[in-house]
């Protein structure tokens, strides 16, 4: 600091009046001696041996991921019901708007019309009959039936596929799994019934997980398709579910098993569990814009009146620096020299 | 400009001697007001005020040790790459230190923030430390999120599928996506990790500058005899030379 | 409680002295619902917290004017 600005400085602090929630007294007192790097090191040891002590009594989780295939041999009927919605563009996905698709009034508003998903538009489109069923049944080798199914549906009037695919969706409701095939009531299902029996087989085959990761390159890290296929099913949320992670079971503190989770997100969860967000469906862009507030109020308590009055209205304080204040009441006036403090 | 600290000894190497018009140039500039913000003394005291005797003190090395042991454990398991700890005892273990040193930092973070609270540690011009803290804090919880995200397992594929929502709601999932593994990863290993880092050298510094916020008044409602923030002030008394100032 | 399905009953872990796999205990206060693992960290938050307030501190020797 220049010694030329600073009676300037001194003078302007001067003009401004003391608040004791905002500004402080210098310090005149005492100093002692003070070991900052042998504290650092002490520190590190001690956080290494918790951390080392920690992982080896509890290890870390590690639950299998869920693929297509094991989705489709734990619950095939599951798989089928999805497949069709998926067909019809009638599944979450399909009808979920921005950033997948621009299904109309699909996206959150934060308030009122104003809805920032919409604004960035569509980054990650994604077409589910395509992408979900005609596409990888193309891949297929060797099964003239399902292509020449494939080219029945794709080339039928959209009136026609929907009496197909909405028969198929009142069919597979009831439909049952043996022998390895999917059985449905009898109907008019046309080429969608052995479409999709072969999509369910397929997925059983781990052919499907592999079609939908490297459906652009060969070395696929984007894994999008098929996690939104999956989720778009029943089995995976009832995973969930058995494991306390969904959002109204206060889900994202939560870790699988009996590990801690992340304790710090209990006040973002915490609005999911009242009303109205309950109930809302925006409630996913409410709560961040909630949160979002809260977070600035937060890195701007020192500028809140009332608020940052809070700790010394408090007084815990007076704990902390009680070695202190019992100086200051034997040595005098705040903060001034004298007999060292009664060892506490 | 040059008044202030006067011009340095020739070196003995024997190269040139300063000229007044070097004080202008940018190094210089930027040297001097490293070097006059944090004098050796003040980056690496010895020496600290008689009020810091609370065991509540330590949580900012325990939080920021623990960061050090996060990215340590996070070096080895970037060693071997993000299957290692899927097929691997040893993996396995390494991928233990991470978690649980980031359930230690979050820990002391948190113990760190309630006392800097309750101390009012934003008193005399140190906002920018309560804020950069702020930022850290939320900055990890994102940095936390992309690692979480990056498990390759049933965990990661289920907070992905959850988080999309409310990310997708804010628009940011056009650019953002929780289901890019790919993506995710590297703003774990990279991105984040760096603007943390940078955050927190910004923060420490910060507590180096303006040193450890004094207690309230010991009569909190006279006012003292100067008013207003704190200046660095010479040494206290008795002729001892300390770098930590209030 | 539901089954798991393989998938996921198959949580042990590897090279753990306490196995932490196994399902989690929850407890539940009117409309919060907390796991047993997160309430102990935040219970022994309060109590370290509380601890380094009210521990004595080690009085430091050193100059003193």
């Amino acid at each position: 600091m220049s010694v030329s600005t600073q009676p300037t400085e001194a003078a302007r602090h001067r003009r401004r009046r003391f608040k004791v929630d905002r500004d402080v007294e210098e310090w005149h007192g005492s100093y002692v001696r003070y070991d900052i790097v042998k504290e650092f090191t002490l520190a590190l040891i001690v956080v290494l041996l918790l951390t080392v002590v920690a992982s080896i009594l509890f290890s870390s989780p590690d639950d299998h991921p869920v693929t297509l295939k094991s989705w489709a041999t734990a619950n095939p009927v599951d798989f089928a019901q999805t497949a069709i919605t998926e067909l019809d563009g009638t599944s979450g996905t399909a009808g979920y708007g921005p950033p997948y698709n621009s299904t109309p009034g699909a996206s959150q508003d934060i308030v009122g019309p104003i809805s920032l998903e919409s604004a960035f538009g569509v980054h990650h489109p994604i077409n589910t009959m395509k992408d979900y069923v005609i596409d990888p049944l193309k891949t297929l080798p060797n099964a003239p039936a399902v292509h020449a199914a494939l080219t029945s549906y794709t080339s039928a009037s959209p009136s026609l596929q929907q009496k197909w695919t909405g028969a198929y969706e009142k069919g597979v409701a009831k439909a049952s799994f043996s022998n390895g095939s999917l059985g449905l009531p009898a109907g008019d299902y046309g080429p969608v019934a052995p479409m999709i029996a072969s999509l369910t087989s397929m997925a059983r085959s781990g052919a499907l997980d592999g079609a939908l990761v490297s459906s652009s390159q060969f070395y696929g890290t984007d894994y999008t398709k098929p996690l939104l296929f999956i989720a778009d099913g029943t089995y995976m949320a009832n995973l969930g579910a058995a494991l306390h992670l969904q959002g109204g079971q206060w889900g994202m503190m939560n870790e699988t098993g009996s590990y801690p989770g992340q304790a710090w997100l209990w006040l973002y969860t915490m609005w999911y569990q009242v009303s109205p967000f309950t109930t809302s469906s925006n409630a996913d862009a409410q709560i961040w814009g909630i949160m979002m507030i809260l977070t600035l109020l937060l890195a701007l308590v020192p500028f809140i009146p009332g608020v940052r009055s809070i700790p010394r209205k408090i007084g815990l304080y007076r704990l902390i620096w009680r070695q202190h204040y019992r100086s200051v009441e034997v040595g005098g006036a705040g903060g001034s020299t004298g007999p060292p403090a009664p060892a506490s | 400009m040059s008044a202030d600290v006067g011009t340095p000894a020739p070196l003995a190497t024997g190269a040139p001697a300063p000229l007044p018009e070097d004080a202008g140039q940018w190094t210089a500039r930027i040297r001097r007001r490293a070097v006059g913000a944090f004098p050796p003394e003040r980056l690496l005291p010895d020496r600290q005020p008689a009020y810091v005797a609370s065991w509540i003190y330590v949580f900012g090395v325990l939080t920021l040790t623990s960061l050090a042991v996060v990215a340590l454990s996070g070096a080895v398991l970037a060693l071997e790459g993000p299957s290692w700890w899927h097929q691997s005892r040893v993996g396995l273990f390494v991928n233990s230190t991470h978690l649980w040193s980031v359930e230690l930092f979050f820990f002391f973070m948190v113990v760190h923030l309630w006392g800097k609270f309750f101390m009012a540690a934003w008193r005399g011009r140190r906002r920018a430390t309560w804020i950069t803290g702020v930022v850290s804090f939320i900055v990890s919880v994102g940095t936390a999120f992309t690692g979480y995200l990056s498990q390759q397992n049933f965990d990661s594929q289920w907070i992905g599928t959850q988080a999309k929502d409310g990310i997708n709601a804010t628009g940011a999932g056009a650019f953002f996506n929780v289901l890019n593994f790919g993506q995710m990863l590297m703003w774990h290993i990279l991105l984040l990790p760096l603007v943390l880092g940078l955050i927190v050298v910004v923060h420490v510094l910060l507590v180096r500058k303006r040193g450890v916020v004094p207690p309230f008044p010991a009569k909190t409602a006279a006012a003292p005899a100067l008013a207003g923030d704190v200046a660095p002030a010479p040494a206290a008394t008795g002729g001892e030379k300390i770098g930590e100032q209030q | 409680m539901p089954m798991l399905s393989a998938d996921q009953a198959a949580s042990r872990v590897f090279g753990a002295i306490v196995n932490l796999g196994g399902p989690g205990t929850y407890l539940h206060w009117g409309f919060i619902q907390i796991s047993l693992a997160n309430f102990l960290v935040i219970v022994v938050m309060v109590v370290v917290f509380l601890a380094a307030i009210l521990l004595p501190f080690p009085h430091r020797g050193g100059p003193r004017s």
